[in-house]
């Protein structure tokens, strides 16, 4: 389930409106950012920047004495406050302030510091950092207004933390949403898909159950139910035209083998060669055939008794189909052998498996040359069971290994041999509803056919 | 021979009433399934041959209704549905046999030939005798003339039931029916290559030839009559 919900088309919508969610969030905080932490600090700024102006300004009216008080005065009026001066002679000598030294730490061009504080704050464990701008005056003196940013410096981390806070909890609130809905839309596809199946299986009765929510997917699921509709009002169609064909042609075909055959007793009362009449009446039989092979293929394709199959031991199966044609094989000089590694069962029709190996077998024992070779193995790996039949003859070319399965297609080269091109059609309708896949591959030389199917273990009353 | 065709199709009924009445029954033909009932259980026939499908009533309801009146007439059934399912539910309702549509004349006639003598089989003796040949049921041995001959355990098989319906025909289909056990249709046909394996075993060293070819039919294990 965790690895088809990677590979879902809905989950990787989710996940690709996550990320791009998961942008716009962070674009917002950040400006959230900006215009709360980031504006405090620039604010603080303008306050330093501002006051040494003013500073300056008493320096340059009031002299050194002038600023000394003024400097004196603001620290008294808030002697525990967060404001620090410094003004010191051209040689770093401190005059007045509340710092004992300059700070050892190099100021950038615009003359702004950040540096430690000693022995600020109540805990001594509490790191508290300032920030100050140096600025020299006329006379050569240095002065530095700061501030004490650890309230600051706190309030952004705050800020910080419950803009990162909102972000985690936004991604987890998105992801959550985005598996949840999801799984919603892939439960629906997956209704739509299972009844598919169903269908490609052969009961195209089924139709996808509507939600009568009028979304897209009622409106999906309403369309394809009209298509199959459609494709299976065609298909009746197609299989009463052609139910009908065969039937309304083998009655006639029927009677005119039946008065052949009363044709040949009278030739033979008479004593007149019967000859022609038999040519006619194996004509006829060849014409039956085929309607008769027709019209089981069809009835095979509608075959929704599948409750009936039953346990089979395919090795039995085999080994009897094997012993029907080796005189065949025997009579061409073919050697005919059977491998089964173990015993294998399959939920299935006994006849018509047995008819569509021994059509397999026979098609195999016709193409293959005399003295050619012609193996069966039968196994069974992880409840997975095959067949293979392999023959030493012309093989199949590549491009015509799907067509051999159609109805009364027939190879270029076989045309000349006896055979009414359904053989294969019936192989596979009947691996079709028994849930086998068939494979024909190149033996080099030679034909490779693999039936590969879904086993059965469990123990059935009804075993044959 | 007294002979009940229950049969819808005129065409189909005056075929297999005139085969038969050439073979010397004495045929009643019923057109549809009340009639074909009320035949059925007012005179004895010897063997009934039964449509399934039938007008006014069905072949299967007909042939439960003997089965319940306890009549044990041989009956076959003729049907157009010839899936193994359809041929199980005959065969349950108390058919004796199973014909599926089209058949050939000679088909129905072997068959019917096979339910007529079913009753006269001797009871089952080990020792099965045709001319010069003879088969040990006990011992599995079969011998002409003297010879054993050793027989591939299927080619014992044809050859028993064979000598179980010796001097009747036997259709090829019977023998995929009755010795392979299997409902199918072989795409070749390997029966006559069975047959010529055995043949080339009981008959070739020999002056008469006991296994024939019935034309048009399937074989026949009889003592040649020339």
């Amino acid at each position: 389930m965790q690895h088809r919900l990677l590979h879902s088309f809905s989950f990787r919508l989710a996940f690709a409106y996550m990320v791009l969610f998961g942008f716009s969030v962070l674009l917002l905080l950040g400006f959230i950012y900006w215009s709360t932490a980031a504006y405090m600090s620039r604010q603080a700024d303008a306050t330093i920047a501002a006051e040494i102006t003013g500073l300056s300004e008493r320096y340059d009216i009031d002299g050194l004495t002038g600023l000394i008080n003024v400097i004196n005065e603001r620290l008294s009026r808030k002697p525990t406050g967060s404001s620090i001066y410094l003004l010191t002679t051209t040689i770093n000598t401190p005059i007045a302030g509340n710092l004992n030294r300059w700070p050892g730490i190099q100021a950038d061009k615009e003359g702004w510091l950040n540096f430690q504080l000693e022995n600020a704050g109540r805990d001594k464990n509490e790191i508290h950092l300032a920030r100050a701008r140096s600025f020299t005056l006329t006379g050569g003196f240095h002065l530095l207004v700061g501030r004490d940013i650890y309230e600051l410096e706190e309030t952004q981390r705050r800020i910080i933390r419950a803009l990162i806070l909102g972000f985690v909890i936004t991604l987890v609130l998105g992801s959550i949403g985005g598996i949840v809905l999801s799984r919603r839309v892939m439960k629906r596809l997956e209704a739509i898909n299972t009844t598919s199946r169903e269908i490609i299986n052969g009961d195209l009765s089924r139709r996808i159950t509507l939600q009568h929510s009028g979304d897209e997917f009622d409106s999906l699921a309403g369309n394809l139910n009209a298509m199959l509709d459609q494709i299976e009002e065609l298909m009746e169609g197609v299989r009463r035209v052609s139910d009908s064909i065969a039937h309304d042609l083998r009655t006639p075909l029927a009677r005119l083998r039946n008065r052949l055959e009363l044709l040949r007793a009278e030739q033979e009362k008479t004593r007149q060669d019967p000859t022609l009449a038999e040519q006619a009446i194996s004509d006829a039989d060849g014409m039956l055939k085929t309607f008769n092979a027709l019209l089981r293929i069809a009835r095979i394709e509608t075959l929704h008794h599948r409750e009936a199959f039953k346990k089979i031991d395919l090795g039995t199966l085999l080994h009897d189909v094997i012993e029907l044609y080796e005189p065949l094989a025997e009579e061409k000089g073919q050697s005919l052998s059977l491998q089964v590694d173990t015993t294998v069962y399959i939920q299935g029709d006994r006849d018509l498996l047995f008819q569509s190996m021994a059509n397999l077998l026979d098609n195999a024992i016709k193409y293959t040359p005399p003295q050619g070779r012609i193996e069966i193995t039968l196994g069974e790996q992880a409840e997975r069971g095959w067949i293979t039949i392999t023959d030493s003859g012309p093989g199949i070319p590549e491009d015509e290994r799907l067509q051999v399965f159609k109805r009364f297609y027939r190879l270029e080269k076989s045309r000349t041999t006896p055979g009414s091109g359904l053989g294969l059609s019936l192989v596979a309708a009947v691996a079709r509803i028994h849930g086998m896949s068939l494979k024909l591959e190149d033996n080099q030389p030679g034909l490779r056919v693999r039936c590969e199917f879904t086993t059965t273990h469990s123990t059935n009353i009804n075993e044959s | 021979m007294h002979t009940l065709v229950i049969e819808d199709d005129i065409e189909t009924a005056s075929y297999i009433a005139k085969g038969l009445k050439e073979h010397g029954h004495v045929v009643d033909q019923a057109s549809d399934g009340k009639d074909g009932l009320f035949m059925s259980l007012e005179n004895d026939y010897d063997i009934i041959i039964l449509d399934r499908m039938l007008p006014a009533l069905d072949g299967l309801s007909i042939l439960k209704t003997l089965r319940i009146s306890e009549r044990q007439t041989p009956v076959i059934i003729l049907s157009a549905l010839g899936e193994v399912d359809d041929r199980v539910e005959g065969l349950k309702a108390g058919g004796d046999d199973y014909l599926v549509k089209p058949f050939a004349f000679s088909e129905l006639l072997a068959r019917i030939e096979a339910l007529l003598r079913r009753g006269e089989i001797k009871p089952d003796t080990s020792l099965m005798k045709v001319a010069d040949l003879e088969l040990d049921r006990l011992t599995h041995t079969v011998k002409r003339a003297g010879k054993t001959i050793d027989l591939q355990p299927r080619e014992y098989m044809i050859l028993e039931f064979f000598m179980q319906h010796a001097g009747q025909v036997v259709t090829r289909t019977m023998l995929l029916e009755s010795v392979w056990d299997y409902h199918f249709d072989p795409q070749t046909n390997i029966i006559d290559v069975h047959i010529s394996r055995l043949r080339n075993k009981i008959d070739k060293e020999f002056d008469s030839p006991l296994l024939q070819t019935v034309r048009g039919a399937g074989y026949c294990l009889r003592e040649s009559s020339a």
